[in-house]
C-alpha cells in the first residue's frame, strides 16, 4: 500500500467513525429527552448501518473497540458492589436469588430447545432471559425518587447476586463453546470454574492491597493503571478460556475504597464509549431480513419472561414484608434486560453458535429494554397481577427490608 | 441492617449495594424521615408516604454544600437547645450578660455589685475580648463592652441584667 493510499484509508475510517459517534449521540439525547435507556437506539443503528451498508466496517477497529466494551461494563459491573457488599448478599438473599434464576432461566432453555438449537446455545437464550439490566433499573429507580424505598434494597439485592451467578455462567459458558470431547469440556469447565473461585477469593481477600497499589494522587496514573490492569488481567483470563469479561469484573470487585470512587468517575465516560461500539458493533452483525422472522417469538419470549420475573420478584418483596405497591413496583422495575443479555448472545455469536441467537437476543433486549422503564413507571397495572399472586400462597412476611 | 439508638430515638442503617447507605428513623410525630448518603457524596433527604409505607413522597437531593447547610442551621438549633437545657436545672439560670455604656458599673468593682448578689446571683466569668477570666475576683473592675456569665436564681440574674444593660426593664429575653 502507498503512503497516500494509507493517510486516505485512515481519513476514512476517522470520518465514519465521526459520524457513527454523532449518529449515536443524536439518539442517545433523543433516549435522555424520553427518559429511555439508549441501549435500543444503538442495536438498531447497528442494525440499520450494517444493512444499509452506511459504515464500512472493516472489523479491526470497531471489533477491539466492542471487545473492550464488554470488559469494561463487567469491570464497571464489579466495582459497583464492593466485596463486603456481595458476601453478604449472598447470605441474606439467597433464597430470592435461586428462585429468581429457577423462574428467568428456564424459559428461554426451553425455547431454545424446542427450536432444536444445541444444549450450548439454548443455555445461552436461557441466560439472555435470565439477567436483568442492572445499568437500565438503577438508572430507573434513580429518575422515579425510588432508592429511598423500602423495596429497593431486596431489589439491589436480586441485582447483586445475577451478577454474581454472571461471575459463574460466563467462564462456564466460555468453557462450554470451546467444546471438543466430553473429557476435554469437563477438563476446560473445572479449569475455568476453579479460575473463576481462585479469581474471586484472591479479589475478596486481598482486594486492599491491590487498591493500595493502585492508588495514586494523579488521575492520569489512575487511569492507565486501572485500564492496562482490566485489559491485561481480561486478556489473560481469555488465554485460559475463562471469559475476558469475569476477568475484568473480578478486577472491579478487587477494588476497593476512594480508588474505587475515581476509578468509577475516570473509566465512567471511557465505560460509555465502548460499550455503545459494542451495542452498535453486535447490531451489525445481525442483517435486518433475518428480524421479521424471529420477531413473533421475541415478543412471545419477552412477555413470558415479563411474567416470570415479575412473579419471581413478587416472592422476594412479599418474602421481606413489602406491600402490595412496593411489590408491584419492584416487580416492574426487575423486568428490564438489556447489556448482559447482549453480552451473553454476543459470547455465542462470537462462536459461530446458532444463527438465530443473535436476531432473536436483540429483538428481545429491544423490546423488554423499552417496555421495562415504561412499566416501571406506570406500574399500578399490575396491581391485580401482585394481588393474584398473593392470593395464591401467602408467605410468612419476614422482618424488615 | 443495623439499629442504633440516638438518645432514645431508634435509626435504621440499611446497606443500598452500589449507592451508599440509608438512615430512617420514625420522628415523634409518627412520620418516617430517611437519608441516603450516596458513595459519590450527595445526600437524599426522604419522606415516607404515610399511606404506603415502602414509598417516599419526598425526595429532597441535596449536595454537598446543601448539605453542610442544612447541618448547620441544625446544629445551631441543637446547641441553643442544649443551653436552654443547662439553663433549666432546677431553679438554676445562666446567662451571658453585656456590660454597655449606660451600666451605671462600668469601672466599678465586682464588690460594689453586692445588691445582686444579695438577690441570688453571683458574676462567675468574665469574657473580656478573646480573653475569658473565670472566677474574677471581688476586686475586679468591669469594662464597657465585657460580658459577665452570672449564675443563680432567675430573678438574681435578671436583676444583675438590668443593672449591667443601664435598666431594669423592660426585661431581656433570655435566649
Amino acid at each position: 500500500m502507498t503512503e497516500a493510499a494509507a493517510q486516505a484509508d485512515v481519513a476514512a475510517i476517522l470520518a465514519a467513525l465521526g459520524i457513527a459517534a454523532l449518529v449515536l449521540a443524536g439518539l442517545a439525547r433523543v433516549g435522555a429527552r424520553a427518559g429511555i435507556s439508549p441501549i435500543p437506539f444503538y442495536l438498531v443503528a447497528g442494525v440499520a448501518l450494517g444493512s444499509l451498508g452506511l459504515v464500512e466496517i472493516e472489523g479491526s477497529v470497531v471489533e477491539v473497540g466492542s471487545e473492550v466494551g464488554v470488559v469494561l461494563l463487567l469491570f464497571m459491573l464489579g466495582l459497583e458492589y464492593t466485596s463486603a457488599e456481595l458476601s453478604s448478599n449472598l447470605r441474606a438473599g439467597l433464597p430470592s436469588g435461586v428462585v429468581d434464576l429457577a423462574l428467568n432461566f428456564p424459559p428461554g432453555l426451553l425455547v431454545g430447545l424446542l427450536l432444536g438449537w444445541d444444549l450450548v446455545a439454548a443455555l445461552l437464550l436461557g441466560g439472555v432471559t435470565y439477567i436483568s439490566s442492572s445499568g437500565i433499573i438503577a438508572k430507573v429507580l434513580a429518575d422515579l425518587g425510588r432508592l429511598g424505598n423500602r423495596e429497593t434494597p431486596p431489589l439491589l439485592s436480586i441485582l447483586v447476586l445475577e451478577d454474581l451467578a454472571m461471575a459463574v455462567y460466563l467462564p462456564l459458558m466460555a468453557a462450554l463453546l470451546v467444546g471438543g470431547t466430553a473429557l476435554e469440556t469437563v477438563g476446560s469447565l473445572a479449569i475455568a470454574l476453579c479460575a473463576a473461585a481462585a479469581a474471586l477469593m484472591v479479589a475478596l481477600r486481598y482486594g486492599k492491597h491491590l487498591s493500595r497499589v493502585v492508588a495514586h494522587r494523579s488521575d492520569e496514573v489512575v487511569l492507565l493503571t486501572t485500564f492496562g490492569l482490566i485489559l491485561l488481567v481480561a486478556g489473560v483470563a481469555d488465554e485460559l478460556q475463562v471469559s475476558s469479561a469475569v476477568g475484568a469484573f473480578l478486577v472491579g470487585v478487587a477494588l476497593s475504597g476512594p480508588v474505587a470512587e475515581s476509578a468509577r468517575r475516570l473509566l465512567g465516560p471511557l465505560r460509555d464509549l465502548f460499550a455503545a461500539t459494542f451495542f452498535v458493533f453486535f447490531g451489525l452483525g445481525i442483517a435486518l431480513e433475518t428480524i421479521p422472522a424471529v420477531l413473533g417469538l421475541a415478543l412471545v419470549l419477552a412477555g413470558v419472561t415479563a411474567l416470570t420475573k415479575i412473579a419471581s420478584a413478587w416472592w422476594a418483596m412479599a418474602r421481606a414484608g413489602i406491600g402490595e405497591r412496593g411489590q408491584a413496583r419492584a416487580s416492574a422495575s426487575l423486568v428490564a434486560r438489556g447489556e448482559f443479555s447482549i453480552i451473553i448472545a454476543a459470547l455465542g455469536v462470537t462462536a459461530g453458535s446458532e444463527a438465530d441467537l443473535g436476531p432473536l437476543a436483540a429483538a428481545y433486549v429491544l423490546v423488554l429494554a423499552l417496555a421495562g422503564p415504561l412499566l416501571a413507571r406506570y406500574y399500578r397495572i399490575l396491581l391485580p397481577v401482585v394481588r393474584l399472586l398473593s392470593r395464591t400462597r401467602r408467605p410468612s412476611p419476614s422482618v424488615g427490608p | 441492617m443495623v439499629t442504633q439508638w440516638h438518645d432514645m430515638v431508634e435509626v435504621t442503617e440499611t446497606q443500598l449495594p452500589g449507592v451508599g447507605v440509608r438512615h430512617d428513623f420514625t420522628t415523634r410525630a409518627g412520620e418516617r424521615l430517611g437519608l441516603i448518603v450516596h458513595r459519590s457524596g450527595p445526600r437524599d433527604l426522604l419522606v415516607y408516604d404515610r399511606d404506603d409505607p415502602d414509598a417516599c413522597s419526598l425526595v429532597l437531593r441535596l449536595e454537598e454544600d446543601d448539605s453542610r447547610t442544612l447541618a448547620d442551621m441544625l446544629g445551631a438549633s441543637h446547641v441553643t437547645e442544649e443551653i436552654a437545657r443547662l439553663q433549666s436545672i432546677a431553679g438554676l439560670t445562666i446567662d451571658w450578660v453585656p456590660v454597655t455604656s449606660a451600666s451605671a458599673c462600668t469601672n466599678c468593682r465586682l464588690v460594689d455589685l453586692g445588691a445582686a448578689a444579695d438577690r441570688g446571683a453571683t458574676i462567675v466569668a468574665v469574657i473580656r475580648g478573646d480573653e475569658t477570666i473565670p472566677a474574677p475576683a471581688a476586686e475586679f473592675v468591669l469594662q464597657e463592652g465585657d460580658t459577665a456569665v452570672a449564675v443563680g436564681t432567675a430573678e438574681g440574674v435578671r436583676h444583675l441584667f438590668g443593672l449591667l444593660q443601664g435598666s431594669f426593664d423592660p426585661l431581656p429575653d433570655i435566649p
